[in-house]
């Protein structure tokens, strides 16, 4: 699989997203592990990247864009994602023990609103719908690791100790055995 | 229970959880390769004769559901493990997955050997980082031992498990919309029939099963009918239609208690004994004004309800819309019913995939209505217009195409049936709630 000088999706990423194909009958299953794979590279999924993923799976850019758009997750190039995504839950159980409290001085602390990044690019802040770990109220999920129990003093500490995992993320594809 | 009691729990406390060194250690996957000598038939028989009834919310049987597929289909045939636990107050699909994976894969195994599967794929919300590394790993330990791939054991039987990330959104946890989410398409859930069993993922014959039903399948095959039988409520021989409500059950408990958890219990406690023996009673001193019996979608219990036992019938003799997923949610006497309706129907509107219009409008204006009232701006009409819409919405009253309306709609009618005179006094005394949140987002 080669790419020309102009594509935003590189080898690496292309390579990722073909290790996926084997796994499913059909190309179009791959849509969510390319935009995976992508958005955890470039923080975001370009309009290119979605003509090159349609390309690849053998569809309309609209096909991909239209799944793309479902879901909520998926940023556009003009608002892309910090270096973490940091998750604060809303929903009852983490309400009722001020999770929304949480995360309002969390954005005070930070100095943005849910969906924006810090100014240093290195924090994305969001609100989330249930999280899964309401033992722990109030939780927030970094990237993609949940922690309970938390306060703003223990979410701001949680960031400043978080190296950047970029990179290390592993997106394991292929077919088995 | 007594910790030697425990079956779905029994080793996460292990250091070797997770590992199937440790798995194998404890007898792991000798009833799957017990299962490789039986047909196909005798598997599905046996998990139909447990009176397994789904974990994943609507406790339907699960053998049954195997039995739907089509006799002597060519294949592929396809099984679906539904990890997109996202229903609020839910959390034990995680706690398995994430402390021991191969009860999971070891009940899937079994599964597939049931309904002729040779494809099962994971689709694990993406919120669970954790349970997609542990489970990737234990996958590949499979491989590495010859449990699965091709020919398994030296047999026919050949098996691939994949995980699938989802993409957080709370509808991908419907069986069709968790297909159409799988296929690379918006989880738009599929009118039905035709069910998933005929025509399912990539059109083929499907089986959907929740995490916590696969893990119980396990320890039917390493414990046996009989032992299954004897922990739970049997049938109701007044009612014809009930199939019981065997086997242990994982329970949870969050909100206002002391200790937040999940314990493994048999089938039948009450949300009594959840609060007092387990969670260490409601916090503060306090009492409980409402509780939640399984997951947000489930409605509410009074405090007078309090000993209605958590079976699949319990919660629906005290007007909840069922067991749900036996996760509760605690809410003391000093918390305003107006903002834990107005959560709830924030959340249902923000995750109504907007196919159907009742759905789509509906939750959003039961929110803006809840808004309205919240802002001291509420009429009293405003209580019956709230009751108008849920009861409008849903597949009860045949307007959409999902549950996930009906799981909306029943914590509103609940809350008007069970609390009105709260909202009244509310309404009429022109309170208000602060909603810093939708300050900072907006009516998202």
């Amino acid at each position: 699989m080669s790419s020309s000088s102009n594509n935003v999706v590189t080898d690496k990423m292309r390579q990722a997203i073909a290790d996926y194909l084997p796994r499913y009958p059909s190309k179009q299953a791959v849509t969510l592990p390319a935009l995976h794979i992508i958005q955890d590279e470039m923080r975001c999924v370009p309009q290119r990247a979605i003509e090159e993923v349609a390309d690849m799976l053998e569809l309309h850019p609209s096909q991909v864009h239209d799944t793309l758009s479902f879901y909520g997750f998926f940023r556009h190039e003009q608002t892309p994602l910090g270096q973490h995504r940091l998750w604060v839950c809303r929903s009852l159980s983490c309400m009722l023990r001020g999770g929304e409290q949480l995360l309002v001085e969390l954005s005070k602390k930070l100095g943005i609103k849910p969906g924006e990044t810090t100014p240093d690019g290195k924090v994305t802040l969001e609100f989330a719908e249930c999280l899964g770990k309401c033992e722990g109220a109030p939780c927030v999920l970094m990237d993609d690791e949940c922690h309970g129990d938390q306060t703003v003093d223990s979410v701001i500490a949680l960031l400043e100790n978080t190296a950047s995992t970029l990179g290390q993320r592993s997106w394991a594809g292929g077919h088995h055995g | 229970m007594a910790d030697s009691d425990l079956a779905l729990l029994a080793r996460i406390n292990k250091p070797d959880s997770q590992s199937l060194v440790g798995y194998l250690a404890d007898g792991g996957y000798e009833s799957f390769k017990k299962a490789l000598s039986m047909s196909p038939n005798e598997v599905t028989d046996l998990v139909k004769n447990s009176g397994l009834r789904g974990r994943g919310g609507a406790g339907f049987p699960c053998g049954l559901k195997w039995t739907f597929l089509p006799k002597d289909h060519p294949g592929p045939i396809y099984m679906c493990v539904n990890a997109d636990e996202s229903e609020p107050g839910t959390f034990n699909n995680r706690i398995l997955m994430e402390m021991d994976p191969h009860q999971l894969l070891g009940g899937i195994m079994l599964a597939c050997r049931g309904t002729r599967a040779t494809t099962a794929y994971i689709y694990l919300r993406y919120e669970y980082g954790r349970s997609f590394r542990t489970l990737e790993k234990a996958i590949a330990e499979c491989y590495a031992q010859g449990l699965l791939g091709k020919n398994i054991q030296g047999t026919d039987f050949s098996l691939d498990i994949y995980v699938h990330r989802g993409a957080a959104a709370y509808i991908c946890g419907e069986e069709t919309g968790l297909i159409e989410s799988l296929e690379g398409k918006r989880a738009w859930p599929r009118v039905k029939p035709p069910f998933p069993a005929i025509e399912g993922a990539f059109r083929k014959p499907t089986v959907v099963n929740n995490v916590e039903t696969l893990c119980c399948v396990k320890h039917i095959f390493d414990r046996g009918i009989s032992w299954f039988q004897s922990i739970g409520v049997p049938p109701d021989p007044n009612n014809p239609r009930d199939a019981g409500s065997y086997g242990p059950k994982l329970y949870q408990a969050s909100g206002h208690v002391n200790r937040p958890g999940c314990w493994e219990l048999p089938l039948g406690v009450t949300a009594r004994e959840l609060i007092e023996e387990q969670a260490g009673g409601v916090w503060k001193g306090r009492q409980a004004k409402a509780v939640i019996p399984g997951g947000l979608s489930t409605g509410f219990m009074t405090h007078a309800e309090l000993d209605t036992p958590l079976d699949f019938n319990g919660p629906g003799k005290v007007g909840c819309l069922g067991l749900g997923t036996a996760a509760a949610v605690i809410i003391d006497d000093q918390t305003s019913m107006v903002d834990v309706l107005y959560n709830s129907c924030r959340f249902f509107a923000h995750e109504s995939c907007g196919q159907c219009t009742p759905c789509r409008e509906g939750t959003t204006w039961m929110t803006k209505i809840l808004h309205r009232i919240r802002t001291g701006h509420g009429a009293l009409r405003d209580l019956d217009l709230l009751k108008e819409v849920a009861d409008s919405m849903g597949i009860m009253p045949g307007t959409t195409i999902c549950g996930l309306a009906d799981g909306a709609a029943w914590p509103v009618k609940n809350a008007m049936q069970k609390f009105r005179p709260e909202f009244e006094d509310y309404i009429q005394k022109k309170l208000t709630s602060q909603d810093p949140i939708r300050e900072l987002v907006g009516t998202h």
